[in-house]
């Protein structure tokens, strides 16, 4: 599949409308929803907006002449930031998710239909009667169980032919055997059949998959509201001086590209022709906007801000710094997939000693002289009685539960092995821009006069510079109504100048090159100044100190200047390590975890990807990288830093919850198995045990929700 | 027991049914917002004309 620039397919496809999604994190109420749905289509060329409480989406029909960058502009229009979905990565989930939810309703169908017939039988029906429920129950199960049961049937079918086990090998082992035997029992007319309990415990484990998959789809889409966009083609200019855009894969070194104003960098070059300022927070996470002249290095990912530039490539695609950092991070991720999810931890452990007791009562019942039928009968008892429903939900629902909590708290967990992860963390390592502090410059904007305020924002709102955004940012924040500012020109490196009211108005670099990043408003004769800082997180030292307390030493590890570092960890009382390349952090990630601890990385740049994957969790402010969004196990929102001590928190609540429901479900087994082995589990002893087993599961899981909001 | 006939193709067809209602849902989407759907109902009815 290659990726087309977005703009690009809008355009190819060529009917009368066509439907774009756009990811909008700021939806949160039902009257974001009105305001989109009924102030947007108000925009010329746009037909209708569907808004998406769930995913943060908008789905927008509209002329296809209408770009990306419009739509997104006239949801800004509206107080909502908007960013372009990357093309679908959410599908595969998505489809897998639908998989599940079918067959639960397939199994909801067969399970009460055939307890239906059950009850009959439990109630005494017999002789013919029973025969025909026991029939009718074999035709509604069979083909419930072969559908429904599918996905454990191919999980456990791919664990046996690398001859290994898992949750799934008893769950499909108990079902199969439990059809065959009560398939027996129908044919020979014989008294007792076990298709309720299959069915019923087919039923609740794709409940619990289900709620798995649904939490899964529902943070994923959560971070991918958040992707923003990188260079994925080019313009590269031809020996005749005409233009053609190409793909990032089909770019060769030597070639001259045309970098226009707002685009990013596609593959590593120097600049040949042209000055302007490049914005790099995508590789150093710095926001800091970059100047550079002819002889400039530039890397894949910044993205222009000022005027064109002509760069002649050095290096592309696998070998440009971002793919490097991303092999770095990919290697580095390796380890995280072999964790073994407790789950698996605990089937490792179960699995086995359930078969083995299965197989010990079916000798056992031979040799005191049993017919080989019952003795079979008491086998299967055993490892229907045993099979893990509460176990199958033990995990997921506390999980799921957890996420769903966290979500309202403003942090999206990736999947649950993320909470198990982060549950046993014991040493945390943050980065400073952007994570400590908030990695976007804000403005100063106490100096300003209302009018001036109006005027700024009048102006700034017409930039993607980092610092107009800043200043739009603060302006916003503070309530102020942008002024009708016309005929605004920017000019790459200098700044923006319009009329106001016929006065010319201006906003421009500072005159003085200070350290500090700087701006100045020109209103007329009236100068303003207008400084930026890149402040820390409002609750930072709360939040670093409640680390403290939960045993989480944090350390900090920067790629920024000694200087400045070494200042913030002694106001903060941190351990620090300044000038750190990723290699540098990716290796103090590793020298911690051969001491035998578990480090939690908190980070947002692309040069924290590679210790973000290799951490034993991680976490990422959902302004950072896209990478490193990638690479993190969790996502959270907003201004402050808290979130990553409430992720904590509540993973480690989950954690005990979950223990709590295997203690529970292990109990129950201690209960029923000596029943089932003496031979007493009938079919309805064993449906009602399941069922209130696995309800209970549920509802002490339910408990985190409550215990979450604390 | 002839009451059987009758129930039992009943309940079968009830349960069917559900069935089809709820794959039907699911491709139509209904499960695809359900924040957003508890949110709707507290939208205003959009005045005509404004």
């Amino acid at each position: 599949m290659n990726a087309p620039a977005a703009t690009f397919s809008a355009a190819a496809d060529a009917t009368a409308c066509c439907t774009t999604r756009l990811a909008v994190p700021g939806i949160k109420c039902a009257g974001c929803i009105g305001k989109i749905e009924r102030e947007l289509p108000r925009t010329p060329g746009i037909h209708a907006a569907r808004a998406n409480l769930s995913t943060r989406q908008v789905a927008i029909r509209h002329d296809p002449a209408l770009g990306q960058d419009a739509l997104a502009a006239a949801l800004l229009s509206l107080g909502f930031e908007a960013q372009p979905i990357s093309d679908n990565p959410h599908s595969r989930d998505e489809a897998e998710q639908r998989r599940l939810l079918r067959a639960l309703g397939v199994a909801g169908f067969g399970m009460m239909n055939v307890m239906l017939l059950s009850v009959s039988i439990w109630a005494g029906a017999d002789g013919a009667t029973r025969a025909l429920f026991h029939w009718l129950s074999a035709l509604i199960a069979l083909p419930v169980i072969a559908y429904a049961g599918q996905p454990f049937f191919a999980s456990a079918w791919a664990a046996l032919s690398h001859r290994r086990t898992n949750m799934d090998v008893p769950i499909a082992i108990g079902v199969i055997l439990a059809s065959a035997l009560s398939l027996y029992e129908t044919i020979s007319g014989g008294g007792h059949a076990y298709f309720e309990s299959a069915v019923m415990l087919l039923f609740f484990l794709l409940a619990g998959r289900a709620l798995d998959a649904m939490m899964r789809a529902r943070t994923r889409a959560g971070i991918g509201a958040l992707l923003s966009r990188m260079g994925k083609s080019a313009s590269v200019i031809g020996p005749d001086g005409s233009t053609r855009r190409l793909d990032a894969s089909e770019l060769e070194p030597g070639m001259l590209v045309l970098l226009a104003a707002g685009e990013a960098l596609a593959a590593d070059g120097e600049v040949i022709a042209g000055t302007s300022t490049l914005d790099n927070a995508m590789l150093t996470g710095e926001s800091r906007p970059e100047p550079v002249g002819p002889g400039s290095a530039v890397h894949a990912g910044a993205i222009n801000l000022g005027a064109p530039l002509r760069i002649r490539l050095t290096r592309v695609a696998e070998d440009t710094a971002l793919a490097e950092i991303a092999r770095l991070m990919d290697e580095a991720g390796q380890a995280r997939s072999r964790y073994v999810r407790i789950a698996d931890r605990a089937s490792r452990l179960y699995a086995p000693a359930v078969h083995s007791l299965a197989a010990l009562a079916f000798v056992g019942w031979m040799l005191a002289g049993a017919g080989w039928h019952q003795a079979l009968t008491i086998a299967i008892a055993v490892l229907i009685i045993t099979c893990p429903c509460a176990m199958g939900l033990a995990v997921p629902a506390a999980q799921v539960v957890a996420a769903g909590a966290l979500m309202r708290r403003g942090v999206l967990i990736k999947d649950g092995s993320a909470l198990e992860r982060l549950a046993e963390c014991d040493v945390a390592v943050l980065d400073k821009t952007g994570t400590l502090t908030l990695g976007s410059p804000r403005a100063e904007i106490g100096a300003l006069d209302p009018e001036a305020r109006a005027v700024a924002l009048g102006l700034a709102q017409a930039s993607r510079h980092p610092l107009s955004r800043g200043l739009a940012e603060s302006l916003r924040r503070a309530g102020v109504t942008p002024a009708a500012v016309e005929d605004i020109v920017e000019t790459g490196g200098t700044g923006l100048a319009g009329i106001w009211q016929g006065v010319p108005v201006a906003l421009e670099r500072a005159q003085n090159e200070s350290a500090e990043l700087a701006a100045s408003l020109c209103i007329g004769a009236r100068h303003y100044t207008i400084t930026f800082t890149d402040p820390l997180r409002p609750d930072a030292a709360e939040a670093l100190a409640a680390l403290r307390r939960m045993g989480l030493a944090p350390r900090l590890i920067s790629g920024d200047r000694a200087g400045p570092v070494a200042a913030l960890a002694a106001a903060l009382g941190l351990e620090a390590e300044a000038e750190a390349s990723p290699k540098a952090k990716l290796a103090a990630l590793e020298a911690l975890k051969a001491s035998g601890q578990r480090p939690l990385m908190v980070g947002d740049g692309l040069n924290d990807g590679p210790a973000l994957a290799a951490a034993h969790a991680a976490i990422a402010p959902g302004t950072a990288s896209d990478a490193s969004r990638q690479a993190a196990d969790a996502v959270f929102l907003g201004e402050t830093l808290m979130p990553v001590v409430h992720a904590v928190k509540v993973a480690r609540r989950t954690m005990r919850i979950v223990r709590q429901n295997f203690a529970f479900a292990i109990a129950y087994n201690l209960l029923a198995v000596p029943l089932a082995l003496a031979g007493l589990v009938t079919p309805l002893i064993a449906a009602i045990a399941m069922s209130a087993s696995s309800l209970v599961v549920i509802a002490n899981s339910l408990r985190l929700a409550r215990s979450a909001q604390a | 027991m002839t009451g059987l006939a009758f129930l039992i193709p009943i309940a079968l067809g009830m349960g069917l049914a559900g069935l089809a209602a709820f794959l039907w849902s699911l491709r139509d989407g209904q499960y695809e917002d359900l924040d957003g759907a508890a949110a709707r109902i507290l939208i205003e009815d959009e005045e005509t004309g404004s």
